[in-house]
């Protein structure tokens, strides 16, 4: 992706930013401009709410679609409706089918919807006769309200069919960044983590890196490949294919600061409606890899949906490590001189 | 909704995200009920038992809408001496003629009418009405009321208003349903009684006056012998309830593609012209004067189908339609029978249709009893498939399943085949028109690659070179084509025919030119034309108001600047009903439509659909006709008395009362009358290829003892043309499976991913297995049911195959639409693939020697 060039030369000119290098540890770390962008914009991500997903693969397709990733190949895995199996070179977004025999429930929608509030509308129209029409809350008593008891057909346990689209988490930090020696991948000054495949020299560093094994080499090619949070489309001031064809905002672009604010009142509403399941992934900067840019609201635990429960940036330990080696190395050097420096004589 | 309308599912989650409860009614569990409130397996075929179970709830607990069922609804109007309920003749009504299988239905009338037969089985209402003229036809009228009753004759019928009396509907109505109890409807569809009750429960406490509730369903309710019916039977609940012609009621048909809705608006059906106005048949002496009296209604908007139609005919004919000619009329074809796709298929076999067109349709593999579709078409001199790949139906002559068993080979096959690549919908210019009347533009995106051309550019063209042929024709028979009026402009180097002159046609024009805004200005004189009376106004001003996209924000949140809705841009049908008889707003929360009576005319958030100055209070004159003869509250402004119809004294083949009849093949008795099957069903010939199976208690039906239904999934479209050669959603559900309950696959050694063979009277298929949950196994009439769930989307060719689910399918038919019963049929299921070539329908015949099937088997009453 030459864009990622342009930007690397920085818009602003002067040293060229180092964009290939993952972050120092710490919360809220301002990725972008760490990695050398000037004023660049907010940090963008996703925050896909799973409690809303249906499960349809608009994503998947529009991904592929939008981005040429080729097919993945023809095989009924018997995973339910997951024909995907997960992401790789040739899968950027992936839908996971979990069926379980569970109640019912933990799907209520209540995102922010941006679209209008038809209630508050019509009652700005001032011509309906009377007080105009309350909001839904207001609802009359006798309205239905509160918990369905699930009731199981023929005496057969519950079930509760989980779907989550999955995608490159663009990790605060990163150790595909890290380990990628050819600078292929870089980070963007969305903040996001982009792998230019005319850079890549498909050594495959990155792919045991990524601790959620996002990244993978395409057969025949040899190349790495995976989401680039569509940096085409965000250049251009569009949201990501996948988030465009998403048809209950399961998948939502944004600033990652207000996904993350948005995210948390959508758990708390969950919780007040008996929701206890419900639980963010990969918002925490706290967490391994300083907090996802593209983070969950998941239903179970994170392994339910193949997700591993406790992501480390696996070159978390790269520095202690050559400095053990470099003191190994220098206490043999010691070790070699000082016994030249006793050798008697 | 979520599994095959997911863009219109976003919908639903808004509902839901303001409040809004969901409940999914479906035999499997789905992409819809893993996000719904509350999932309940039901066994296919039983709907109308469920149905009818909560229409009884809410009788038997007066928890009716009354104000609004004695207002709008003929709940008072008292039927005649002679009408006998399914109650009294045990599951059949008055009138069964048990000889030639159909209902005469002048025993159904109300009281105080004149004797009147339906538009149905046989037009018979054509003799009586016109007093000559001797009925020669055949076919089904039940969807000539697409937008609107049927006419009920002369006369105004007798009511009462405390709905006391035993006669009256509403009476007949709680005797009708007294039956379909909690404990019959747990036994018939396996929903426990109290999974049942909170079903009743939701639905009531959600309808009244200050809440709606609203149905969506689509083929699993209309692909049945008694399809007509399921969707009747939630009309007389949702009229119960006061849940017509009020926001957020409703019942609302999900089509299975996009613009099925317009393809019944200005047809594709054999029997039906544009606006739901019925084609005529063939009678003798037959007049332009005399099918309009046969035809229209004296009262309601359909009293003006004499403008309607004469203006259709100057659209078509324009000046060579003339008065002294009866503007063309008879260049209408005449109807001498049902032309329905199946029988169509019989004439094939017949050699009676020798050339057919497939317009994006794949009957080899989405119709039922595929085989016979595809030896239809053996038999035919040429066929033109105009589709986006080589699909079944096109193929089916070189590498078709019959090819491989050997009972057909190619060079015997003498029909021509023509294979035309189609463009898709970014590829031109056109509407779609959605379930909601609601006419969308799209506009062309790129130009068709290769070879590949509209429909519109492909009709136009084959009309002007047909034309260009018969042109100097002497022939009577010719003069139809060569009057047509057919000078479309064409733009390009394509020549493609501008598809906005079309809609400027459909819209029509008075005399002078000018595009007419509304229908109410249509003539019956010749002086405009009007391609589709339903959508006059689409092309107002000369602007395309199908094109219009003001965002939701910038209106009012009926949005009625977004598109344009049939009819006149009216988002609800019949929102008088909206308000009470006094014309105020049953609710604040659902005030839509209300009468101001300062400035004398009604207004709201959505446009009347009623006459804009006709006060509440208003009684017609004597003697008024059409729309004059609208009283101020009648609010079902298309119908013929101005009610909505808990009962259908007239229209529909098989019964004014929805009633729970078994499907043809199924395990089960019926348990609520000794009828087991709709006595008026459309039972095609039961040939060789289409074999009937025995149901219920009749020896050999244990041979097919489980139930199956056919359906699509997310991932893939209908017959699979659009989707099994696409990479990116073949790989995605990759091959034809099967969903059954682990239950099953222990009771039949069924293996996870592994292959079963599934057998019916007419074939046999293979489909890997998928073992879920999401197929529960139900309690039916006291023993275990399980179902055998089928996507219908494979077939041989393609990037992602199978074998087509349809191979299974018999050919009884609902007797109103002459649709295929897909939904519900009984099979059988074993372990391990089919056999192949001559093997495989040596199987299917040892199944009906071992179920004791021959001609007869299923085709009693």
């Amino acid at each position: 992706m030459n864009d990622g060039e342009r930007t690397a030369a920085g818009p602003a000119g002067g040293a060229p930013p180092d964009t290939h290098r993952s972050l120092p540890h710490g919360p809220r770390a301002d990725v972008a401009r760490a990695a050398g962008h000037r004023d660049p914009p907010p940090r963008m991500g996703f925050f896909t709410d799973t409690s809303v997903c249906i499960g349809c693969k608009a994503c998947e397709v529009a991904c592929k679609e939008w981005n040429g990733v080729p097919e993945h190949g023809l095989e009924l895995t018997g995973m339910s409706y997951d024909n995907t199996q997960g992401l790789g070179a040739n899968s950027w977004r992936h839908v996971a089918f979990v069926e379980q025999r569970k109640p019912l429930g933990g799907q209520e929608p209540g995102v922010a919807h941006a679209g209008p509030d038809v209630f508050k509308a019509a009652r700005a129209l001032g011509t309906s006769p009377g007080a105009g029409t309350p909001a839904p809350e207001t609802a009359p008593a006798g309205a239905p309200a509160g918990e369905i008891p699930p009731v199981a057909p023929g005496g057969r346990t519950e079930l509760r069919w989980l779907m989550s689209s999955d995608v490159c988490k663009h990790c605060t930090q990163a150790a595909c960044l890290d380990v990628c020696p050819t600078g292929a991948l870089f980070r963007t000054e969305f903040g996001t983590v982009v792998l230019q495949e005319d850079v890549c020299n498909g050594c495959g560093y990155c792919v045991p890196a990524c601790p959620y094994g996002v990244v993978g080499r395409r057969e025949g090619d040899g190349r790495a490949w995976k989401c680039t949070l569509c940096y085409d489309r965000l250049g251009a001031g569009l949201e990501p294919a996948c988030a465009k064809a998403c048809p209950t905002d399961s998948i939502q672009f944004g600033p990652l600061e207000e996904l993350r604010e948005r995210a948390a009142a959508r758990v708390a509403q969950l919780h007040a409606a008996g929701v206890r399941d419900a639980r963010l992934y990969g918002e925490s900067p706290e967490d391994g890899v300083g907090g996802d840019g593209a983070f969950f609201l998941l239903l179970d635990e994170p392994e339910v949906y193949g997700l591993p429960p406790d992501p480390v940036v696996t070159t978390r330990d790269l520095p202690a490590m050559w400095k053990q080696a470099a003191l190994a190395a220098v206490s043999l050097a010691a070790l070699g001189v000082a016994g030249f420096v006793r050798r008697p004589r | 909704m979520a599994e095959c309308h997911p863009v219109g599912f976003q919908w639903v989650m808004e509902a839901k995200a303001r409040g809004a409860k969901v409940i999914h009614v479906d035999p499997r569990f789905t992409r819809t009920s893993a996000l719904a409130d509350l999932h309940v397996p039901l066994r296919a075929g039983s709907d109308i038992a469920f149905l009818g179970g909560i229409v009884n709830y809410v009788l038997s607990n007066d928890l009716y809408f009354r104000d609004y069922v004695v207002a709008y609804t003929n709940g008072p109007v008292v039927l005649g001496e002679d009408f006998r309920d399914t109650e009294d003749l045990d599951g059949v009504f008055s009138g069964l003629d048990a000889e030639h299988r159909s209902y005469d239905n002048a025993s159904w009338q109300y009281q105080g009418m004149e004797v009147q037969a339906a538009a149905g089985q046989r037009d018979a209402e054509y003799d009586r009405r016109t007093g000559r003229g001797r009925s020669v036809s055949e076919a089904a009228r039940g969807e000539a009321h697409g937008s609107g009753g049927a006419d009920i004759g002369e006369g105004e019928p007798e009511r009462d208003e405390t709905m006391t009396h035993p006669r009256c509907v509403f009476q007949v109505l709680k005797r009708h349903y007294a039956r379909y109890t909690p404990e019959m409807v747990e036994r018939i569809c396996g929903v426990p009684q109290d999974l049942f009750r909170q079903v009743c429960e939701l639905v009531t406490q959600n309808s009244g006056r200050d809440r709606t509730t609203a149905f969506a369903y689509a083929v699993g309710w209309t692909q049945h012998t008694v399809g007509v019916q399921y969707i009747r039977a939630a009309a007389v609940l949702q009229l119960l309830l006061g849940n017509i012609g009020r926001p957020g009621g409703g019942i609302l048909a999900l089509r299975g593609h996009a613009s099925i809705q317009g393809s019944t608006d200005i047809p594709t059906l054999f029997n039906l012209l544009p606006g739901y106005i019925p084609m005529p048949h063939a009678h003798e002496h037959q007049d332009l004067e005399s099918f309009v009296r046969a035809e229209a209604q004296r009262k309601g908007f359909w009293g003006d189908m004499r403008a309607y139609l004469v203006s259709l005919l100057k659209a078509y004919w324009g000046d060579a339609a003339t008065a002294d000619n009866d503007y063309c009329f008879d260049h209408l074809p005449r109807l001498t029978g049902s032309h329905s796709t199946y029988e169509t298929v019989l004439a094939q076999l017949d050699g009676v249709c020798k050339g057919y067109f497939l317009y994006g349709e794949n009957p080899a593999v989405g119709s039922a009893d595929a085989r016979l579709q595809r030896l239809g078409m053996a038999n035919l001199d040429w066929l033109v498939v105009r589709d986006f790949s080589l699909i079944e139906s096109a193929t089916w002559w070189k590498d078709g399943p019959e090819i491989e068993s050997g009972e057909l080979s190619t060079e015997d096959i003498r029909t021509e085949v023509f294979f035309l690549p189609a463009a898709a919908h970014t590829e031109k210019d056109g509407s779609f028109t959605n379930t909601q009347r609601l006419l969308q533009w799209h506009h062309q995106a790129v130009e068709p690659p290769g070879d590949a051309r509209s429909d519109l550019w492909f009709t136009y063209h084959l009309g002007r070179i047909v034309r260009e042929k018969l042109a100097g024709s002497t022939d009577p028979m010719d003069r139809p084509v060569l009057d047509l009026t057919w000078d479309y402009p064409v733009k390009g180097a394509m020549a493609e025919p501008d598809a906005e002159a079309v809609l400027a046609e459909i819209n029509g024009r008075d005399a002078d030119g000018n595009p007419l805004a509304s229908y109410e200005q249509l003539k019956d004189d010749g002086s405009t034309a009007c391609g589709c009376w339903i959508y006059c106004g689409v092309y107002a001003d000369g602007v395309n108001q199908a094109a219009r996209r003001t965002p939701g924000r910038e209106q009012n949140w009926v949005a009625n600047q977004w598109g344009w809705a049939w009819p006149a841009n009216r988002r609800i049908l019949y929102n008088r009903a909206s308000a009470d008889p006094d014309g105020r707003p049953w609710s604040e929360r659902k005030a839509l439509v209300w009468w101001d009576a300062e400035k004398g005319q009604w207004t709201g958030h959505d446009i009347p659909d009623f006459p804009k100055d006709r006060p509440p209070s208003w009684q017609p004159p004597p003697g008024a006709r059409a729309a004059e003869a609208l009283s101020g509250t009648d609010a079902f402004v298309m119908q013929a008395d101005g009610k909505g119809w808990l009962y259908v004294p007239s229209g529909l083949t098989d019964g004014p009362l929805p009633t729970h009849y078994e499907p043809q093949d199924s395990p089960f008795v019926n348990l609520l009358y000794r009828q087991q099957r709709n006595p008026v069903r459309h039972l095609m010939p039961s040939l060789p290829d289409n074999r009937y199976q025995p149901s219920g208690d009749e020896p050999g039906s244990q041979v097919f003892p489980y139930v199956a239904t056919t359906y699509r999934l997310t991932e893939h479209h209908t017959a699979g043309g659009m989707s099994r050669w696409q990479p990116y959603l073949a790989e995605l559900q990759p091959e034809f499976f099967c969903e059954v309950s682990p239950e099953l696959a222990a009771e039949r050694g069924l293996e996870h991913t592994g292959w079963a063979t599934i057998v019916s009277a007419r074939g046999v298929i293979e489909a890997r297995v998928l073992v879920t949950d999401r197929m529960p196994p139900l309690t039916v009439h006291g023993r275990t049911l399980h179902q055998v769930g089928l996507p219908y989307h494979w077939g041989p060719n393609g990037y992602s195959t199978g074998d087509a689910a349809n191979e299974l399918l018999h050919l009884a038919l609902d007797p109103n639409t002459h649709i295929q019963e897909t939904k519900a049929f009984a099979v059988d299921i074993r372990p391990g693939r089919r056999p192949r070539g001559p093997a495989a329908q040596a199987l299917v015949r040892a199944y009906r020697a071992r179920a004791g099937i021959d001609d007869r088997t299923g085709t009693e009453l």
